[in-house]
């Protein structure tokens, strides 16, 4: 990783400090490190170790137990002819196909609903501290318990559609989720009733900050409100987008849980993603190799949005 | 003053009806996030009958807090029916250790990431860094062959000593998964609240003789607690909340975390389903959560913006 090259001076830390040479203090010279040390050697073999492992045997042709026999990049060749097999599709098309609605939508909703609400709520509402803690308390349901309650929301003979041919709209028609064409976007509404409540409460920290002169000053050259947070005030926001996008982003890749619970995996398997294809080609298929050649696939995805963003953020933290 | 104050006061006669949109719709959004909860609640205080009958939006007409009991103990999770709270307690034997251990660590790793820096310290805590980001998927398959070895070691010491000191014992694999996974980001937390932290007072304590653990003990615990809530809220609601180990690592028979048995019992196909008693067994999972939300809502969105922030 290119973190070793961010070299620079040091903070003034109390290791600084020369202590005299006896016994008792070069024990208590090693002994940071001494403490130190087994957290990273466990993320140094449970982390990187273990991907290499994961990448290893994404190399093998392990079916239902590992073999470590390398052979070549056959699982490879396989995820990459099954990336175009369309029609019909591949489980795998059909997941990276998912990931990229899922992903977009997701990202975007949550975006958008969470900087709408928090402009809304940063307008000197009364009832605010009654407010916020409703449009964030999802995020502390596990996506279980999202997914087996929008699974009943959703459901149409006892959920929304129900309730509104009851209330006399007959012609409402809302099956998506048991719509092998639709039932992604199920997983995108629960997924941003989940985490959209979130991105709010980051906008709002980041309107609380922002610094009130500026705002003042645009307003003596008269900026109309519209105007006020088109011109200045988003683009003020502009570092919380990135970390809101980052955070998303990775929350996106990582999902699992909700496809299962919301879903099952959709009517065959059309809800997957592939975080789902990998469970259940390495667990339930017997396709070892082919799951772990997704993972590293997943893994390089997270990294590529990942390491830049920990690189500039360690980097500026350093200046 | 917030930007809005100062929007607000600029034009004070016309502001009443843009007042009542603003209202209108955050009250509407409220409504919207309110309503899975709701009808999530409300449904586990029905009657199966008045579930296949009703509106799910509909008031219980006689509550009944029966479909909680049968949840707590007699709903079938595959095939066996005694309810869920041996999961229930299965979780809360995983969370406990695995919170416990990782905000210990995680605290000891910032106080020398901060206090006791060393050449390469910002490799070390950059390779951590980024243990927090990793999809879980990619380290998946060797935890499940090593966790394996541990159960032949868990036999083996079974058989030698007539115990096996944890090793195969899946309650135990979960907890170390989660104390291994989990140190990114207790680390992240407490780094980043002793990096602020004053280094004049640790230098102080030093030049009065304090030792390591003296000066951790003595000067950073005590100024520590708010780090605390933060980082055990946010480690109690991963671990709780997880699914992809759980199920995973101990994904069937009696040793299954909540989670799991919840998906388990919405999912058994056995008999009749009984909404009502899927929706209780989804509030109880959901209430060690949502109970430290109502609690510490404060700490709780300081940990998730901690995570979010990084760096």
């Amino acid at each position: 990783m290119a973190l070793t090259t961010a070299t620079h001076p040091d903070r003034p830390s109390a290791a600084g400090i020369q202590p005299s040479r006896s016994m008792r203090a070069r024990m208590q010279d090693a002994l940071p490190k001494l403490v130190l040390a087994p957290s990273f050697a466990i993320t140094l073999i449970f982390v990187y170790g273990f991907i290499l492992w994961t990448i290893y045997l994404s190399f093998t042709n392990s079916k239902a137990f590992p073999k470590y026999v390398l052979t070549d990049a056959r699982a490879y060749q396989r995820l990459w002819r099954w990336t175009f097999e369309s029609d019909p599709p591949s489980s795998w098309y059909t997941s990276i196909t998912n990931m990229g609605i899922f992903g977009v939508l997701y990202i975007a909703i949550c975006l958008g609903l969470g900087l709408l609400i928090a402009i809304l709520l940063d307008q000197k509402i009364r009832g605010e501290g009654l407010l916020r803690p409703i449009y964030l308390y999802p995020m502390a349901l596990s996506f279980i318990v999202t997914g087996v309650a929008w699974k009943w929301f959703l459901d149409p003979g006892l959920g929304l559609e129900q309730t509104l041919h009851q209330w006399g709209w007959t012609s409402f028609h809302f099956d998506w989720i048991k719509n092998k064409d639709f039932v992604i976007y199920t997983v995108v509404i629960a997924g941003v009733w989940q985490a959209s409540g979130f991105v709010m409460a980051m906008f709002l920290a980041g309107l609380r900050g922002i610094d009130s002169e500026i705002v003042k000053a645009s307003q003596i050259d008269g900026a109309s409100t519209f105007q006020l947070y088109r011109r200045i005030i988003i683009p003020l926001l502009r570092p919380v987008f990135l970390s809101a996008l980052i955070v998303l982003a990775h929350m996106a890749i990582k999902s699992y849980d909700l496809v299962v619970a919301l879903t099952s995996g959709g009517p065959g398997g059309s809800a997957w993603l592939p975080s789902n294809f990998m469970y259940e080609y390495t667990f339930k298929r017997n396709e070892m190799a082919v799951g772990s050649a997704s993972a590293v696939i997943m893994l390089a995805t997270i990294s590529a949005i990942i390491v830049p963003y920990l690189y500039s953020e360690l980097r500026e933290k350093a200046r | 003053m917030s930007a809005a104050l100062a929007a607000s006061r600029r034009t004070p006669g016309s502001s009443i009806v843009p007042r009542i949109v603003i209202y209108g719709l955050l009250i509407f959004f409220a409504l919207i996030y309110l309503i899975p909860f709701f009808v999530m609640l409300v449904t586990s205080l029905k009657t199966m009958p008045e579930i296949q009958q009703g509106n799910m939006l509909a008031l219980p007409k006689a509550p009944t807090i029966d479909p909680w009991i049968r949840a707590w103990g007699e709903a079938c999770v595959g095939l066996t029916c005694e309810g869920i709270h041996g999961y229930f307690w299965n979780s809360i034997k995983m969370v406990v250790p695995a919170v416990a251990i990782s905000t210990i660590l995680g605290a000891l790793n910032g106080y020398v990431l901060t206090k006791w820096r060393f050449k390469g310290h910002k490799l070390v805590f950059g390779l951590m860094l980024f243990a927090c980001f990793i999809p879980f998927q990619a380290v998946l398959l060797p935890m499940a062959t090593v966790l394996g070895e541990f159960g032949q070691i868990g036999k083996a010491l079974t058989n030698a000593t007539g115990f096996a000191f944890g090793f195969g014992n899946p309650t135990v694999n979960l907890v170390f998964v989660h104390v291994v996974y989990g140190l990114g980001f207790t680390t992240l937390f407490f780094r980043n609240y002793y990096e602020a932290f004053p280094t004049e007072l640790v230098k102080a304590a030093m030049v009065d003789g304090a030792s390591f653990f003296q000066i951790f003990r003595r000067v950073l615990l005590p100024n520590s607690l708010p780090i605390i809530v933060v980082t055990v809220i946010y480690q109690f609601t991963n671990i709780w909340n997880d699914f992809l180990f759980a199920s995973a690592y101990a994904g069937s028979g009696d040793v299954m975390p909540m989670t799991v048995a919840l998906n388990n019992v919405v999912n058994t196909s056995t008999g009749v389903v009984e909404y009502n008693v899927n929706m209780a067994a989804a509030m109880i999972a959901a209430m060690p959560t949502l109970l430290v939300y109502v609690l510490a809502g404060r700490y709780f969105v300081r940990g998730l913006m901690a995570g979010a922030v990084k760096g």
